[in-house]
């Protein structure tokens, strides 16, 4: 089933088990005042891309990031967390390039003022190493996490070149989601879709079937992954798969065109295309109230 | 006594029919031998013919790569140290753009080729 975002939108309002928001009057100013008790904010940047150089994609290679670390700063109400969905850095052949480009990541990164940030590898930084430089600097591949009630499980689909999670990583999956109940509120991470969004262009994850699987019997389970550097929504059986916007280029909507390349840099609308978001978790709701906001921190 | 000589008789018949048409087919394959680096296969361009089976050997002189073809609906993954073969019956003529879907680097978004099915 394919559903544009508006379709979506109306899509998950009906059924009530997910409600995404990015129509404006819903960011973290706005909502505050009717913030409950449990609700909370984080932010999901992805697909920085630190490293790329291309001046006909992107003439600011160099300070889009840190456009947007400034863009987070300025949120006024700060997320309780800082979700970065992988291919943080741009990749390189050179195993040295790869550890000089996620150490210099970390150091703009370091500049937010959020500092409970989740990390998570792209192909780019671990596709080449099997995330052998990432651990270096970041540690952890897949793991899980518990905020505010709300179970969050993040999942490594890039280290393995051949776009898989892993036996090992499945029962790990199913291990890990035997101990909730089936009413918990999950939340998954992943850098590629789980789906077969457009397996041709790598967009799918080769064994994402079984892990879809194993969390079908979850009734409250929402998606939140990277890769496709455009916002995309999409739900297989109850469970709502919400990709993000990347912050160096676009690329093109799934299928369009008979090659996937980036979308060439549009001088009369700099950083088109480009952006992060905000998603409001209402917890005892199980919704989620996603905002997208651009570069310079203005909401799309 | 008879009947299980008959009965014989035909599995014998089959087994020689099966064995004989597996050569013939075997003869007619179209064997192509295809190595892949970063980030180029060498032949890039391979053109077989409609109706007749082909056999793809890919080699890597590097690391793990893949070979997709969408058009003609055949992937592989083209493992170091390890035979890989592909073999497909094209029932379609025309050009199928091939590429590789196992994330090799950075150029592997252009590590691509066609191949050209005559009728």
């Amino acid at each position: 089933m394919k559903i544009d975002r508006r379709d979506f939108l109306k899509l998950a309002g009906i059924g009530g088990a997910v409600f995404a928001s990015g129509l404006g009057g819903l960011g973290p100013s706005a909502d505050a005042a009717s913030s409950k008790k449990d609700d909370f904010f984080f932010v999901q940047l992805s697909d920085t891309h630190w490293g790329f150089t291309g001046p006909a994609v992107n003439p600011d290679a160099s300070g889009t990031l840190k456009k947007g670390v400034e863009a987070v700063n300025s949120l006024k109400i700060q997320p309780d967390f800082i979700m970065f969905t992988g291919d943080l850095t741009h990749v390189t052949d050179d195993d040295k390039d790869r550890r000089k480009r996620l150490s210099e990541f970390r150091d703009i990164i370091s500049k937010l003022k959020v500092k409970n940030m989740k990390f998570m590898p792209g192909e780019h930084d671990a596709g080449l190493d099997e995330g052998e430089a990432f651990k270096e600097l970041f540690e952890k591949m897949h793991y899980t996490f518990d905020h505010k009630g709300v179970h969050f499980i993040v999942l490594d689909n890039v280290s393995d070149p051949t776009s898989s999670m892993g036996e090992e990583q499945l029962a790990w999956l199913s291990a890990d989601l035997k101990q909730l109940d089936k009413k918990s509120r999950i939340v998954v991470f992943t850098h590629r879709p789980l789906f077969d969004l457009y397996p041709d262009w790598d967009w799918h994850t080769r064994d994402g079937a079984k892990a879809i699987e194993l969390l079908l019997p979850y009734s409250n389970v929402t998606v939140f992954y990277g890769h496709i550097h455009q916002e995309h929504h999409r739900k297989t059986g109850h469970i709502a798969h919400h990709a993000a916007k990347g912050l160096m280029f676009p690329l093109p909507a799934p299928g369009s065109v008979p090659v996937k390349n980036p979308i060439p840099w549009d001088a009369n609308q700099p950083y088109k295309g480009l952006g992060f978001r905000s998603v409001k978790v209402k917890v005892k709701k199980a919704e989620f109230a996603i905002t997208e906001i651009g570069v310079k921190g203005e909401r799309l | 006594m008879r009947l299980r000589s008959l009965a014989y008789g035909v599995i014998a018949a089959f087994i020689m029919i099966s064995i004989g048409a597996y050569l013939i087919a075997a003869e007619n394959e179209q064997v192509i031998q295809i190595t892949a680096k970063r980030f180029e296969y060498s032949p890039k361009e391979i053109t077989v013919k409609k109706g007749v089976p082909v056999v793809l050997e890919f080699t890597t002189l590097d690391r793990m790569h893949g070979f997709n073809c969408p058009g003609l609906g055949i992937r592989t993954d083209i493992r170091a140290g390890k035979a890989n073969r592909l073999r497909f019956v094209p029932e379609k003529a025309g050009t199928f753009p091939f590429h590789c879907d196992n994330f090799c680097g950075s150029g592997h978004e252009g590590m691509r080729g066609t191949i050209i099915v005559t009728e």
